[in-house]
């Protein structure tokens, strides 16, 4: 075949991505730059105002509240989520009999979808007649009302967030089946003990997958929507569950305020680049990549 | 292994795996209670009779007030976009993947860069863009939004079908040129039925991506005739205060099988494909 007809058959062949990338990825972010530089809705025609909507970001109490809202959010679930999927995994490890139906039971979880998620934590966390209050009573404490007080409402988005940790789970299961395990015999042999090899071997042969999933964790975090949208409509209690993207939704379709949901938007990408390029930068020291 | 850690193994995961699968069973117990039992404290575990009929009244709830099945209605909606997303997300992706990892062209490895690239906008930074494009085009309340993107690819599938589009060798694919073939047929006749593990992967992430989606929905389809189920889900609960939890129970987890049920038949694939999903 020669090259310019292998060129043109690549290019046809890449053609529904070139149309993707350009139609919903390119073009619209693009677009929403330069509409976070206006008043643009849907009943006017938009005008230029230059960096007013990131201005008016900066004093608007409701954002500021919801940003805080997302942030110790991802503070509490990233975190959390991460500890637990790699316990998790190094349980699933080990080499006992039954992990069929372990690993089957852990992943269970990930597999329901977030609207059912939803609606099954409301009831599980109902302060009258929930599972865990109940659960709580019965070992002596008194339970807050989970859902009605804004003290304890976002631990109920975070508790469900580390709930369906299952797809790490098996990533970070992934990551540690490829750790040869002639380093473990050679530490052996040296008579580490098991936190040892945990410190020392483990977790530096599978940092690369943790920072991986931690950034896509991260990811996940600032964008999360549908859980809190379902639980907690307009953020309540006293707004403590009111999330970025819930208030960008609002502004784009219940104001119709398309140009500051934009500068929204891009606030948000923002953030995400920021957080990731300070994971990989704090990462630099302690990630452990193999030279080939 | 001593003794001792395997049963400090198999306490934690038996402690772990109760504490993960106990909602589900409270699901379980409440969709077939009477909804006086629903409302006890303490809660009971165990019905007094179980009441398999919640199931079909929780798919006719709010049937009467609507002239229509409401549950079937959403359904038959999810089965349809998920089905349309499915063939059109393997179809564009497989050869979009093939390109880029088959096929020389100029910008290739600059565009493939700019792809994996995207991976990281978030999709409220597209969003309005996106929906003022298909309010002009005249789509906003049908399916369409929510079906046609699948047929223009997506960064994380063409991502993972080109590696390993990458791994099958070159050698038939010479031979079938040779022997005169189009690079369609070499593609369709020969890589991709060696690609079919990583085809059902990206297979069964677009149904439980597409099955699952809130997002989408909530922002293209405006009655409540064209639904799918999340949106329908939350209908539930939101329209009638003093929430039924044995039927919205039932509901959802109606919602849940078939997820539950494709993860049976293709467990090997889909613990494979979220492992390879890691970048290794």
């Amino acid at each position: 075949m020669n090259s310019r007809h292998e060129a043109r058959i690549g290019i046809l062949f890449a053609l529904p991505w070139i149309l993707g990338f350009v139609l919903l990825l390119a073009y619209p972010l693009v677009f929403s730059l330069v509409t976070s530089f206006t008043n643009f809705s849907v009943l006017r025609e938009p005008k230029w105002i230059g960096l007013s909507n990131y201005q008016e970001l900066m004093s608007d109490g409701v954002f500021l509240t919801a940003l805080q809202n997302t942030l110790l959010y991802t503070l509490g679930a990233v975190p959390l989520g991460t500890v637990l999927a790699i316990a998790l995994a190094m349980l699933l490890n080990a080499k006992v009999k039954g992990m069929a139906v372990y690993r089957a039971l852990l992943f269970l979880p990930t597999l329901v979808p977030m609207v059912a998620q939803a609606t099954l934590f409301l009831w599980v966390f109902n302060g009258d007649y929930g599972l865990l209050n109940a659960a709580l009573r019965g070992i002596g404490f008194s339970p807050p009302n989970w859902l009605g007080d804004p003290a304890w409402a976002k631990w109920t988005l975070i508790l469900i967030a580390a709930w369906g940790c299952g797809q790490a789970m098996l990533i970070y299961l992934a990551g540690l089946q490829d750790v040869p395990a002639n380093l473990y015999e050679a530490a052996d042999l040296d008579g580490a003990k098991p936190w040892h090899k945990t410190r020392h071997i483990t977790l530096p042969m599978i940092s690369p997958v943790i920072l991986f999933n931690v950034i896509m964790a991260i990811i996940g975090s600032i964008q999360v929507f549908a859980v809190p949208q379902v639980m907690f409509p307009g953020g309540a209690p006293a707004r403590s569950t009111y999330m970025f993207a819930m208030y960008l939704y609002d502004n784009a379709f219940l104001y119709q305020r398309m140009g500051y949901a934009s500068a929204m938007g891009w606030v948000m990408f923002l953030i995400i680049l920021a957080l990731t390029l300070a994971a990989l930068r704090l990462s630099e020291r302690h990630v452990h990549y193999e030279t080939q | 292994m001593r003794l001792s850690r395997v049963a400090f193994v198999h306490v934690a995961l038996v402690l772990l795996s109760i504490l993960f699968v106990l909602p589900f069973l409270w699901m379980l117990t409440t969709a077939v209670k009477p909804i006086g039992e629903t409302l006890t404290s303490p809660p009971r575990w165990i019905p007094s009779q179980v009441l398999w009929s919640n199931f079909p009244d929780a798919v006719f709830y709010g049937s009467k007030e609507l002239g229509y099945v409401p549950f079937l209605v959403y359904a038959r909606n999810t089965v349809i976009i998920t089905i349309l997303c499915v063939v059109g997300s393997v179809a564009s992706n497989t050869i979009v993947a093939y390109s880029f990892a088959r096929l020389r062209w100029p910008g290739r490895d600059l565009f493939f860069a700019a792809t994996l690239a995207t991976m990281m906008v978030p999709f409220p930074v597209t969003m309005v863009p996106t929906f003022t494009l298909f309010r002009w085009l005249g789509w906003v309340g049908s399916f369409k939004p929510l079906w046609v993107p699948a047929y223009l690819g997506s960064a994380f599938a063409i991502f993972l079908l080109r590696q390993f589009f990458r791994t099958i060798p070159n050698d038939l694919s010479e031979a079938a040129r040779i022997d005169g073939a189009s690079e369609f047929r070499v593609f369709a006749d020969i890589v991709l039925p060696l690609a079919r593990p990583a085809v059902t992967v990206i297979a069964l992430f677009t149904f439980m991506g597409t099955w699952n989606d809130f997002l989408g929905p909530l922002i293209f389809l405006t009655d409540q005739n064209t639904f799918t189920l999340s949106l329908g889900l939350q209908a539930y609960q939101t329209q009638h205060g003093g929430t039924p939890w044995n039927l919205l129970m039932a509901a959802s987890l109606l919602v849940i099988l078939p997820i539950i049920v494709v993860f049976f038949f293709a467990q090997k694939t889909f613990v494979h494909g979220i492992a390879t999903s890691g970048f290794k």
